[in-house]
């Protein structure tokens, strides 16, 4: 069986800027991945990648086995993705953003699932509201929602609980670990590391657009005197400057 | 097939949902030129023999309208998603660049078609317009607003600022329709301008599109379809070739 995600050797420069330097990366299918790193470390460059948003300078990246290029079409309908930006179109309603992003995928009839999506996002009293009358967090959830529309099997949340209450974020995990445990592949990035050392049974971490750690969460506690993942990312941080510097 | 449908859906309700803009604003703007001009021009000498000017006018004005909206249809939508970001989500689907090109102009054909039929049935209000070759009228209907919402996409993948968009509508746009000879006939212009006339595509699809109601034009109509067509394919070609690569949509 394909892994969900296989990424070799992916490059990518913008301009002087070498933001990935031959990524190698790979995702089971089924598994709760962290991808974690600094801000600019090359995380959601990767989520580009991988969405097709950006297209690499070398290497190649699979989406349950289907090339990102050569493939898109079967790799982007398996794939979900939820943006880092807070993004959406004035013009429409929220069931109306659904129902749009799933007739992109050929998904006509998929009301069903757009309510289920709505009930569990907690934005079935705002189906017929305008995207702009929504509060931030409320923008989240229709994001969310937007990325699973199609029901991929692998979903990429790009630091979905930004900016989100305490009380929402809960629910928010609960529904996410629910799609896991029906079997969909999550990676997720995040800077709140709680997070990841609670939900992800790997991780993998990135600096200066290379992978610095790729384990699973227990190994990488287990290497940490405190048993906590910030401290095993902050070490990993300060031991690349100290190589940096020699 | 279903997400291109879908787009074109998206992007044709988009424009109805502000229909008061898209469509009765470029009616309003058109009417005005139609009180004014044919109100000043009135005594002027006819154009064509047995055309009144109004006559002559209302063809090019009605093409001048659905140049303008295909145009702005397109790039509009394109300019605004890139700025707010929500370009995204169709970018994230497996819709070809193909069917992404094909939705984009075919919306800018609907907005261009409705605001084009709206100005002419109520400037028939004002002057009987004969359609003496309806099937050449439909022809260039169709070709200008492929190649006017063509521009608005190459136009809308272009631009990353709406001040770039206004450059795009100010600079090329709004002079390529107003020297198009919506207004007036190419002779009589000076040999300078006439000439210069020569060369802007949106006067053969004026005049091409004038013939069809007139069954007068001041070049053929064949000459006017293959400049039209010829423009429309390079065009085409051109922004599907950009979008193929991803230019400026995939970094």
């Amino acid at each position: 069986m394909s892994a969900a995600i296989e990424i070799r050797g992916a490059e990518k420069h913008f301009g002087p800027l070498h933001a990935l330097k031959a990524v190698d990366l790979t995702v089971e299918a089924g598994e709760f991945f962290a991808l974690l790193g600094p801000n600019g470390a090359g995380k959601t460059t990767l989520i580009n990648l991988l969405a097709g948003l950006s297209r690499p300078d070398g290497g190649s990246l699979k989406v349950m086995g289907y090339d990102v290029a050569r493939d898109y079409r079967q790799a982007r309908r398996n794939l979900g993705v939820v943006p880092q930006e807070l993004v959406f179109d004035p013009f429409f309603t929220v069931r109306e953003t659904l129902e749009i992003q799933s007739g992109y995928f050929g998904l006509r009839r998929n009301d069903d699932w757009i309510d289920d999506l709505l009930h569990n996002l907690q934005l079935s009293d705002k189906a017929q509201a305008n995207m702009r009358a929504l509060s931030g967090g409320m923008k989240r959830r229709v994001l969310i929602a937007q990325a699973l529309v199609h029901r991929p099997p692998v979903i990429v949340l790009d630091e979905p609980t930004a900016g989100v209450d305490v009380a929402l974020r809960q629910s928010l995990w609960k529904f996410i670990q629910r799609l896991n445990r029906e079997g969909h592949t999550i990676l997720l990035t995040t800077h709140y590391l709680e997070e990841a050392e609670t939900l992800c049974r790997r991780v993998a971490i990135l600096r200066q657009g290379q992978i610095v750690a790729d384990d699973t969460t227990e190994n990488l506690l287990r290497s940490s005197t405190s048993g906590k993942l910030e401290d095993v990312f902050v070490s990993l941080m300060r031991d690349q400057d100290v190589a940096a510097e020699a | 097939m279903g997400g291109f449908r879908t787009l074109l859906f998206k992007e044709v309700l988009r424009f109805w949902k502000v229909s008061f803009q898209t469509v009765l604003a470029p009616l309003v703007s058109t009417l005005l030129y139609l009180l004014v001009f044919a109100q000043v021009m009135a005594d002027h000498a006819e154009i064509y023999p047995g055309v009144p000017y109004a006559a002559f006018l209302i063809p090019g004005l009605v093409m001048m309208a659905m140049l303008q909206n295909a145009f702005a249809n397109s790039s509009s939508s394109l300019v605004q998603s890139k700025v707010t970001g929500n370009l995204v989500f169709v970018l994230l689907t497996p819709l070809s660049h193909g069917e992404f090109y094909w939705a984009y102009v075919l919306a800018s054909v609907i907005r261009g078609a409705l605001v084009g039929l709206v100005v002419f049935l109520s400037a028939w209000g004002f002057v009987a317009i004969p359609v003496r070759e309806p099937f050449w009228a439909l022809l260039f209907g169709v070709l200008a607003t492929v190649m006017a919402g063509t521009l608005g996409v190459l136009a809308g993948i272009w631009a990353e600022k709406f001040d770039q968009m206004a450059a795009w509508q100010n600079f090329v746009v709004l002079p390529l329709t107003f020297l198009s000879g919506a207004f007036y006939t190419l002779h009589s212009l000076p040999p300078f301008w006439e000439a210069l006339s020569r060369f802007n595509p949106f006067f053969y699809a004026i005049d091409g599109f004038r013939y069809g109601f007139l069954g007068s034009s001041d070049v053929s109509p064949w000459q006017s379809l293959l400049i039209v067509g010829g423009t429309c394919f390079a065009l085409s070609w051109t922004t599907l070739a950009l979008l193929r690569k991803g230019w400026r949509l995939r970094t």
